[in-house]
């Protein structure tokens, strides 16, 4: 009985999952005018980040800027989740229209992609630990030491051009800043704006007061003059209003490079009550109810991230069972050419990093000429896990099916039965059988790997993960409830094999 | 009870090689309709290699098998070509393969040749020293499963038929069991109405009670001296003096690769001509 639910729980999510792919692909055929936009919630505030009063609202400076631009050109805005250093990649691959996330306007990058005019000149800023504040001023003070920034940033050109700075570079910012406080960094280059709202609350860390270089940001927008056109429309006509003053005012993010560049020389005089709400959160020390409460108000959001994990991993799993069972019958008992091919095909799958293969179909596969393939990230993430895991799965059946004895084949083929007849009714049957422990062992692995495919703009639990704790900078309490998520999510998998197992086992009980 | 020109089965100069060797060296033997030969003779001397080819478990190399009006021959490849044949399939064969791996592209197993095989085949009952039974299957399917699959006869006839040969060889109490969960000459009981149930012409047995605990092989013998009276032509290839003496029609003794003598057991036992099966008997204290 207990089976059966676990059974009816999967062709629901199954079925969900269907559903959801066909519905958004039949969304996409009748296309209104919807901006898609891209930008890596990760990457935390003040640009775009979840609301931690309202989770599902996104926030920030770049959320509002965009929100205003919608507003101007009249287009409904839908908002698509990727990884920072691959937001121009995904727009390439035409997952989204335009990427807004703090993407600085650099030559190399404006060879491959448009980009709007600025909406935001900032500078970089060296933060250093409180006690070592008289120490270093410049980057010639740091040389030899490890200084840390964003991976694929203006920052880490600065750095890697100063020779004697070892330079350590981190997905998320959170995770640069929380090296410097336990010492395994001297120092983070960063944008101001980072530095503001990660480092000026915390009493451990300074700001040191000298800028660096020049930061400009650029809304990056696919191949299309007009919608190039649109938005550098929207954009003047914001700064001319002065609606794009006021966003940044309300960050306090107004600085005097701004200023000179706007020819808006005028002192603010409103309140920075967006980035005083968010210190006056970091601030507060949480008793222990706020604590439960705050982990509470994730729940929504690590369930839906599960719940995504859970198809993946179930679907990858199914394709993976039986492209595995093709692959292995191929290599076994197909002639030659074929059975070879399908060995090197497992070789190659199982001998190459999955990542390298789920970028390659996600990435690669749309620019292979003619039969370039462009997969929505939810397909490519099940086509990727599948083909990977279908190769692991081959050799637990092939496997499977040298454990079962010769004289089984022998005693079929002598009653009469064709070689197919006696895969199929005898060979396979008990091949099954012996490999459901190392498939079940591959599904929980499977579970786990499925965090792989957050680099291809899927948010699956591990990424929701990195999003919560760079949002709350809770490492800790968040990892050991994503943690537990996954153990949950495994053991009714264990249960069901067991229970298969059991069923598929000689020894049966009464008679 | 010799009728000269009744041949059930009739084997015309075989020859058999494994990885190059030279494991049959040209057998001739006929077999009447009706009679249980048993055929003896020393590990590895090519008896049971003999019988696996009947079946077509393995290939004969060179000479002519006929089963009733079925007839295999070879005539085409020479010994040097036989040999290389039968090295490169002595490589690719594991414990997956089917018995035609290796033997891709000899001109003399075309098409024709596979599917006589596999008509041979459904004419051929063959029981193992292992029994084989499908261990996934209870007795009762064991016995159904290749009516239904290879003959293709319903549920019902299949099931009939079934029940009926289990109760010929006192298998019928023990139907829903599954194979592990009864005796080596039960199990071995059942592999014979398995065979049976696709209504065989003759009946090929290897060493069908060596498995067996001592007590547990008369069982088995009984089964097979019943179906001897009913008229079943029967192949055993056997290490039991006992069973050969006693219940065969004919015995044959092989030594290496070739059949030496045969005759009744009487002629065999008592009145052996050669020294070799003499010298062989002699093991036996018989």
């Amino acid at each position: 009985m207990v089976i059966r639910k676990y059974l009816l729980i999967i062709v629901y999510i199954v079925s969900f999952n269907l559903s959801f792919v066909i519905a958004s692909s039949l969304a996409f055929a009748k296309e209104r005018q919807t901006l898609k936009w891209a930008a890596d919630t990760e990457s935390g505030a003040p640009f775009v980040f979840p609301d931690s009063r309202n989770p599902n609202k996104l926030i920030g400076f770049e959320a509002e800027i965009i929100e205003a631009i919608g507003k101007e050109l009249n287009f409904d805005l839908e908002f698509v989740q990727n990884q920072w250093d691959f937001l121009i990649p995904g727009m390439q691959r035409g997952d989204y229209d335009v990427a807004i996330n703090g993407i600085e306007i650099t030559p190399d990058r404006k060879e491959v992609v448009n980009f709007s005019i600025p909406y935001y000149i900032t500078f970089e800023q060296l933060i250093v630990n409180a006690n070592d504040e008289s120490n270093y001023h410049t980057l010639a003070d740091l040389d030899g030491k490890k200084v840390g920034t964003l991976s694929g940033s203006l920052a880490e050109r600065i750095l890697r051009g100063a020779p004697g700075i070892i330079v350590r570079t981190y997905d998320s910012e959170a995770m640069s800043f929380s090296d410097l406080e336990v010492n395994r960094l001297d120092a983070v280059l960063i944008d101001q704006p980072v530095a503001l709202y990660y480092a000026s609350w915390n009493k451990n860390l300074k700001i040191i007061d000298v800028p660096f270089g020049e930061v400009v940001y650029g809304i990056v927008i696919k191949d299309d003059e007009k919608l190039l056109k649109d938005i550098n429309h929207a954009l003047s006509k914001l700064i001319a209003t002065g609606k794009l003053r006021k966003i940044y005012d309300d960050w306090n993010l107004w600085n005097d490079v701004m200023a000179a560049h706007f020819n808006d020389r005028e002192k603010s005089n409103a309140k920075p009550y967006r980035f005083e709400d968010y210190i006056r959160e970091k601030g507060v020390e949480s008793s222990f109810t706020d604590i439960i409460k705050k982990y509470w108000s994730y729940a929504p959001r690590l369930g839906t991230a599960a719940v995504i994990t859970l198809q993946l991993s179930i679907l990858s799993m199914v394709l993976a069972i039986v492209f595995g069972l093709f692959l292995a019958l191929v290599k076994v008992y197909a002639p030659n050419p074929f059975s070879t091919m399908a060995s090197l095909f497992i070789e190659l799958i199982r001998g190459t990093p999955l990542l390298i293969q789920l970028f390659f179909i996600y990435y690669a596969l749309p620019h292979i000429p003619y039969i370039g393939i462009k997969l929505d990230p939810f397909l490519a993430a099940i086509v990727s896990l599948g083909i990977n895991y279908a190769a692991y799965e081959a050799e637990n059946y092939r496997a499977g099916l040298y454990s079962v004895s010769r004289g089984q084949l022998e005693a079929a083929i002598s009653l009469g039965m064709t070689k197919f007849q006696a895969l199929k009714y005898i060979i396979i049957p008990q091949a099954l059988r012996m490999v459901i422990p190392p498939i079940t062992n591959d599904f929980i692995s499977l579970i786990k790997d499925s965090s792989l495919v957050s680099v291809i703009a899927m948010v699956e639990l591990t990424k929701e993960y990195d999003r919560i704790a760079s949002e709350s900078l809770d490492y800790i309490g968040i990892g050991i409830i994503v943690a537990i998520i996954y153990l949950l999510l495994g053991l009714p998998f264990v249960k069901l094999s067991k229970y298969v197992e059991k069923k598929f086992s000689l020894i049966k009980n009464g008679k | 009870m010799q009728q000269s020109t009744d041949y059930l089965v009739e084997i015309r100069d075989l020859h058999k090689y494994y990885n190059g060797q030279q494991i049959l060296k040209g057998i001739d033997l006929n077999v009447h309709r009706g009679n249980l030969v048993s055929i003896i003779g020393r590990s590895g001397c090519g008896k049971t290699t003999l019988l696996r080819c009947l079946n077509c478990l393995e290939i004969l190399d060179h000479g002519s098998i006929k089963i009733s009006g079925i007839s295999l021959s070879r005539n085409k490849e020479s010994v040097e070509e036989i040999i290389k044949i039968s090295e490169k399939a002595s490589k690719v064969r594991t414990n997956v393969s089917m018995p035609f791996t290796g033997y891709e592209n000899v001109p003399s197993i075309d098409e024709d040749f596979q599917v006589k095989a596999q008509t041979l085949r459904k004419k051929v009952g063959m029981v193992f020293q292992s029994f084989n039974l499908f261990p996934h299957k209870t007795v009762l399917e064991n016995v159904m499963m290749s009516q239904r699959i290879v003959k293709g006869d319903s549920e019902d006839t299949a099931m009939l038929k079934s029940i009926q040969l289990l109760e010929k060889v006192g298998m019928d109490k023990f139907i829903d069991r599954m194979p592990h969960q009864i005796s080596g000459g039960q199990a071995q009981r059942v592999a014979i109405a398995r065979a049976l149930a696709m209504s065989p012409q003759v009946m090929l047995y290897d060493e069908p009670t060596s498995a067996l605990d001592p007590e547990l092989v008369e069982e088995v013998t009984d089964v097979m001296q019943n179906l001897n009276k009913e008229g079943m032509t029967q192949i055993v290839v056997t290490h039991s003096m006992n069973f050969a003496r006693n219940a065969s029609d004919f015995v044959v003794y092989m030594h290496e690769g070739v059949i030496i003598e045969k005759g009744t057991p009487e002629e065999i036992f008592n009145n052996a001509k050669d020294k070799r099966t003499r010298d062989y008997l002699k093991i036996f204290q018989v």
